[in-house]
């Protein structure tokens, strides 16, 4: 057992000088978005190979998370601690109670025989995307803007709590209270699936 | 560079949340694996609501109204209204689940095959 920590251990302290040496020599911001972006795969992948059903569930609650950290690298930081609250916190506990609750967890996470048609249609559409995307002339902000403009724009991205209210209530306001239609719709209609059923009706 | 990586991530995530939703029999997985897509979703939005110049800003890019600044953020508004509707999404589907397992005893989507018979 000792030996087995040990072994743990020289292992996560050769993981964190590996990342320690790519921070060194991509620069911080760069070496927070690899190891986040690494570590989003891994959790993603977890989702759908890890067999133990609960487990992946908890997988699913690190992708959230590791997505929440990119919202911050790309300066949405509201958005983050919405993803935070609302993935991490409301949506993962719905999930593991849902798992919880049906006795389908004992056969694990099986597949379908669908497995090989499958690959081939996600791999051949993340060909496509990332084809498109390499190919496709993106117009970035900091290359074609003058500094003024670029200094107000930055200005905006580093206050979004603030700035985001603004767009949200004046522009988007009749989707903003569509939303909480759709929301309170959703209760309603959860409610009265989940209901359990009078035996004298 | 910055942006093409971000979109190759979502790409990624987006392509294994399609794998899982296609294949996985239990229903709680499939709800799981769409989850994924949507939040691969968000992150291309906010990317590139982050790097791309909005159309307000390239027509005129030296002295730009308060509100075309604002154009900068509409990405994240997309996003915001994606998290609502996916968390009404899941709210519905998994009571659709429970229905159909207390009635049924299963949650196996292979089984689940009343239109077929």
């Amino acid at each position: 057992m000792t030996f087995f920590i040990l072994i743990v251990l020289t292992l996560l302290g050769w993981l964190a000088l590996v990342t320690v040496g790519l921070f060194a020599i991509v620069g911080f911001q760069d070496g927070v978005f690899w190891t986040v972006a690494a570590a989003s795969v891994a959790t993603a992948l977890g989702v759908v190979l890890i067999q133990d059903l609960f487990k992946a569930a908890l997988s699913l609650v690190g992708t959230f998370l590791l997505i929440a950290a990119l919202f911050v690298l790309l300066s949405a930081e509201f958005l983050a601690v919405v993803q935070v609250l609302i993935y991490a916190g409301a949506i993962s506990i719905l999930i593991i109670f849902a798992v919880l609750l049906t006795r389908d967890v004992a056969q694990g996470n099986p597949s379908n025989k669908l497995q090989i048609p499958a690959l081939i249609t996600a791999v051949l559409g993340l060909t496509a995307i990332v084809f498109v995307v390499l190919r496709t002339d993106w117009v970035v902000m900091e290359d074609v803007l003058p500094s003024e403009t670029m200094d107000r724009v930055e200005m905006v991205l580093a206050t979004t709590p603030e700035s985001i209210a603004g767009v949200l209530l004046n522009q988007w306001v009749l989707p903003f209270e569509v939303a909480s239609v759709v929301l309170l719709a959703a209760i309603l209609g959860a409610l009265a699936l989940i209901r359990e059923q009078e035996d004298d009706a | 560079m910055t942006l093409e990586r971000l979109l190759i991530l979502s790409a990624i995530l987006f392509s294994i949340g399609l794998y899982g939703a296609l294949t996985k029999r239990n229903a709680i997985t499939v709800l799981m694996a769409i989850e994924l897509m949507f939040n691969a979703v968000n992150v291309a939005l906010v990317a590139v609501s982050r790097y791309v110049v909005p159309y307000g800003l390239r027509a005129d890019p030296l002295l730009p109204a308060e509100e075309v600044l604002l154009t900068v953020l509409t990405g994240q508004v997309f996003a915001m209204f994606i998290i609502a509707v996916s968390a009404a999404e899941i709210a519905l589907g998994l009571a659709i689940v429970m229905a159909i397992y207390r009635s049924r005893e299963t949650i196996d989507v292979s089984e689940l095959n009343l239109l077929n018979r």
